[in-house]
């Protein structure tokens, strides 16, 4: 079997309770066909970049999927047909990502990378101070 | 830098490497909207690969992330 991410995005006027029991509903349709849901991740309420049929806002769901081509292809049918979901994307993958997506992960991640900046940010006076002698050496040469 | 040459001329750049190549590079995902936003444009293009220095491999792999979170809207198309 495959491994798919299939992101949905629900109406923002469906309440939260009702976009669970819709994934639960979408999991069931997904084992039913002789699939496997490996993770769910409900992104919460989310501003769209830009309007869908209307909506400014949606749910977000992630679903990681190890299913055959067949079942994925049904999910899409069925989700076509509500017309709470606004939007659906389905993306083959190589291997489902463990723990909580880039999305989800908490602000630990975006201090590391501030911290990463700042290692680059110390090899700047470095480059200027290698740049000197070199100037100072041309300088030399004209003289 | 020791080509006295570069280091005479006022705006010499020494070119930089590829930001997803190398030990610890950030994986590029169609999820992470902060890393993707930095390789488009105020206006909602893609960067061309020249101004931001990443490699040709990864600027396609690049370019498919930035559309695919268009397309589910995490990422706008344009930005009037």
């Amino acid at each position: 079997m495959a491994l798919y991410e299939h992101i949905i995005i629900v109406r923002q006027d469906v309440s939260s309770a009702q976009v669970e029991s819709l994934t639960e509903e979408l999991s069931a349709l997904v084992s039913e066909n002789g699939g496997s849901v490996e993770k769910v991740e409900q992104w919460g309420l989310r501003n769209l970049a830009y309007r869908i049929k209307k909506n400014r806002k949606g749910h977000y769901v992630l679903l990681n999927l190890d299913a055959p081509a067949a079942a994925v292809a049904e999910l899409e049918r069925i989700e076509r047909i509500n017309e709470d979901i606004i939007r659906i994307m389905t993306i083959r993958v190589e291997e489902l990502e463990e723990g909580p997506s880039a999305m989800l992960r908490s602000s630990d991640e975006r201090d590391e990378r501030r911290g990463r900046r700042d290692d680059r940010g110390d090899r700047r006076p470095r480059r200027d101070n290698d740049s000197k002698p070199a100037e100072k050496a041309s300088e030399g040469e004209n003289a | 830098m020791s080509n006295p040459q570069f280091a005479r001329r006022p705006f010499f750049r020494r070119r930089k490497a590829c930001p997803f190549t190398g030990p610890n590079a950030p994986k590029i995902d169609y999820k992470d909207t902060r890393l993707l936003q930095r390789y488009v444009s105020e206006r909602g293009k893609i960067v061309p690969s020249r101004i931001t220095a990443v490699s040709a491999k990864k600027q396609r792999e690049l370019a498919k992330a930035i559309k695919r979170a268009r397309n589910i809207a995490l990422i706008p198309f344009v930005v009037q």
